[in-house]
């Protein structure tokens, strides 16, 4: 396997490129968190690189690096239709309270990062800056804690969602709507100018 | 006679202008898969949707994280179920990665035609479905009598119709049955017979047509943005195929082509699928003839495979090590890999990362469907309610896999 996109990669970021290895084949660089977005972008627009194809993201966890700072690993795939190379870059984030925890949205590079990142920050707790819409996608909004990390017991069981009452709601239950404002995608208020608001309420105000 | 609609004021004849908030599924009768669509509709048109998964979510990487490294197989069977035996393929091969091993041939053979038959049972489900969620039943019923063959044939092979668990680190449980050659060459023409009639029912069925056709399409650029694989990407034109520009096992040296489409609508994912099915068919009879009889299925590697069973009742030795794999795992070296393989959904990887001893530290599955389904809402967005249905039937979104 060629080496080419780590050395185009250190020749680029120099110092801020931790360490690299190609172990069984698979190119690897660390490179700090700050450079994240960076490297993102350099990786898809670099023409002799081409990155075309976000594959994978996910964090793993090492709580015994916690005190530097290097809690988890975030860990990203990436590859090219065109050239069918590969590489993976790595960053380490967060402290033993997941602390400063953040990383640079890489979703208006890849518009497919955005289901990935949402993961990473629900099951292993790291919050990406500029993504649009971060709220968790495989567990519920009630769910408390981050389950990849290795602090979460893994026979922990979380209490059931109770339903609102009816003083909760404030509204007869069967006026309910089917799901809260808060949950699922946020409707914006409609007003004049909004992009769906019916030509004759515009008018009307 | 007078108009009855004369006493009331303009006002009141316009229809509610406001958006209309729709919830579809989780539990849908129109949509396999638990998947939970909010809809925003204008009229019959959608002004936005947000997709929404996780009803099946079963922490299967956190499980992972208990067990013994061969004790992830019946987990990996159980993400995409409908084409159990390539996950296991596509594990063992990720852990194989790490433990440097390399099957005998007649292994790599042997699980290039389960993972084809399991291949064509996926895409069987998944374009029979869709037909049935559009109002065609008969073809479903005429797919699933072909996934019957199939799943009989893989049945005789490792015991179990769906949840096989038949890989293992280095090989596979059982070597291939006597006749396994003969029933391959004798499945797989009834598979094709049937498969060709359940067409016939389709591809000239206007009915049919006008539901898929430019219904649900999509761009290259935009579906290699979104992370998209498999047939779904094809579908738009992109010819990566994991099989072609990554050979693993012995796909370099079996004759197949890739079929690509051209607009990336539902339609040209469904004419991919059941063109692959005809390409896993070519596979499977060149595997067929160049698989051999003879020679050693598994990989003779004491550090993963289980010795002989005569050998664990008559010799210490052979009682020690069968302990010590059952108990403690098998030791895979210290060290991180991704591997990929083409499931029946697109690039199945597994990012793997091992501290040395008999427990997996972090298996990261990428399913190919979770980037697939992430698209979903850009599909449907500004398209009709009726789309919804041929538009998600047609990205074969399994749950299991999905949601983890």
């Amino acid at each position: 396997m060629s080496k080419l996109v780590l050395e185009r990669l250190v020749a680029k970021f120099g110092s801020d490129v931790l360490e690299t290895h190609s172990d069984f084949g698979d190119d690897t660089a660390r490179v700090s968190p700050e450079i994240w977005r960076a490297v993102g972008e350099f990786l898809r627009k670099d023409p002799a690189l081409d990155f075309d194809l976000f594959v994978d993201l996910c964090g793993v966890d090492y709580p015994e690096r916690a005190d530097t700072g290097e809690r988890v690993e975030v860990v990203l795939h990436l590859y090219s239709i065109g050239r069918r190379h590969r590489v993976r870059i790595k960053t380490r984030v967060g402290d033993q309270d997941m602390e400063r925890a953040e990383l640079e949205s890489l979703t208006s590079i890849w518009s497919g990062a955005n289901w990935f990142e949402r993961e990473v920050y629900d099951m292993s707790g790291v919050t990406f800056r500029g993504h649009p819409d971060l709220r968790r996608i495989l567990m519920y909004p009630e769910f408390v804690g981050h389950p990849l990390l290795k602090d979460y017991p893994a026979n922990k069981t979380q209490p059931l969602v109770p339903y609102r009452s009816e003083a909760e709601a404030g509204v007869p239950l069967e006026k309910l709507a089917p799901f809260r404002e808060d949950e699922g995608m946020s409707f914006p208020r409609r007003g004049p100018g909004h992009a769906v608001t019916p030509v004759a309420d515009r008018e009307r105000d | 006679m007078e108009a009855m609609d004369l006493l009331l004021e303009e006002g009141e004849l316009e229809l509610p202008s406001e958006p209309m908030h729709l919830n579809m599924g989780p539990s849908h009768p129109a949509m396999h898969g638990t998947v939970r669509i909010v809809l925003e509709l204008s009229g019959e048109t959608i002004l936005k949707a947000d997709v929404q998964i996780g009803y099946l979510h079963r922490g299967f990487e956190k499980m992972c994280e208990r067990g013994t490294w061969a004790q992830v197989f019946p987990y990996a069977d159980r993400l995409n179920y409908a084409s159990p035996m390539l996950n296991n393929v596509g594990y063992a091969l990720a852990v194989e990665k790490l433990c440097q091993i390399c099957v005998p041939d007649r292994c790599q053979y042997y699980r290039m035609i389960l993972g084809e038959f399991a291949r064509i049972a996926d895409h069987l489900t998944c374009t029979g479905a869709m037909a049935m969620e559009l109002g065609a039943f008969t073809p479903f019923l005429w797919f699933l009598k072909a996934r019957e063959i199939i799943y009989d044939l893989l049945e005789e092979e490792t015991g179990a119709r769906l949840t096989h668990s038949f890989g293992r680190i280095g090989g596979v449980a059982n070597p291939p049955s006597p006749s396994f050659k003969e029933m391959c060459r004798g499945a797989l023409p009834r598979v094709v017979a049937l498969v060709e009639e359940g067409e016939k029912l389709l591809l000239k069925n206007r009915i049919f047509l006008d539901r898929v056709q430019g219904v649900g399409a999509i761009s290259q650029a935009d579906a290699i943005a979104l992370s998209w694989t498999g047939p779904c990407l094809r579908a738009t034109g992109v010819a990566y195929d994991v099989r072609k520009a990554h050979p693993y096992l012995k796909y370099d040296e079996v004759d197949f082509s890739v079929p690509v489409g051209k607009n990336g609508d539902a339609a040209d994912r469904f004419f991919v699928r059941l063109e692959e099915i005809r390409q896993s068919r070519r596979i499977i009879e060149q595997a067929c003839d160049k698989m051999p009889d003879e020679g050693p299925v598994n990989a003779d590697d004491p550090r993963v495979m289980l010795p002989a069973k005569d050998a664990v009742y008559t010799t210490i030795e052979a009682t020690i090590q069968h302990f010590k794999l059952i108990m403690e795992g098998a030791k895979v070296p210290k060290g991180e890999t991704y591997s990929y393989t083409e499931g029946g959904n697109g690039e199945l990887g597994f990012y793997l990362v091992s501290d040395g001893s008999g427990t997996p530290y972090r298996v990261r599955i990428r399913p190919p469907c979770f980037p697939i389904t992430g698209g979903l809402a850009k599909l449907i967005t500004g398209g009709m309610l009726s789309d919804v249905v041929p538009a998600f039937g047609s990205l074969n979104m399994i749950g299991g896999e999905c949601d983890h």
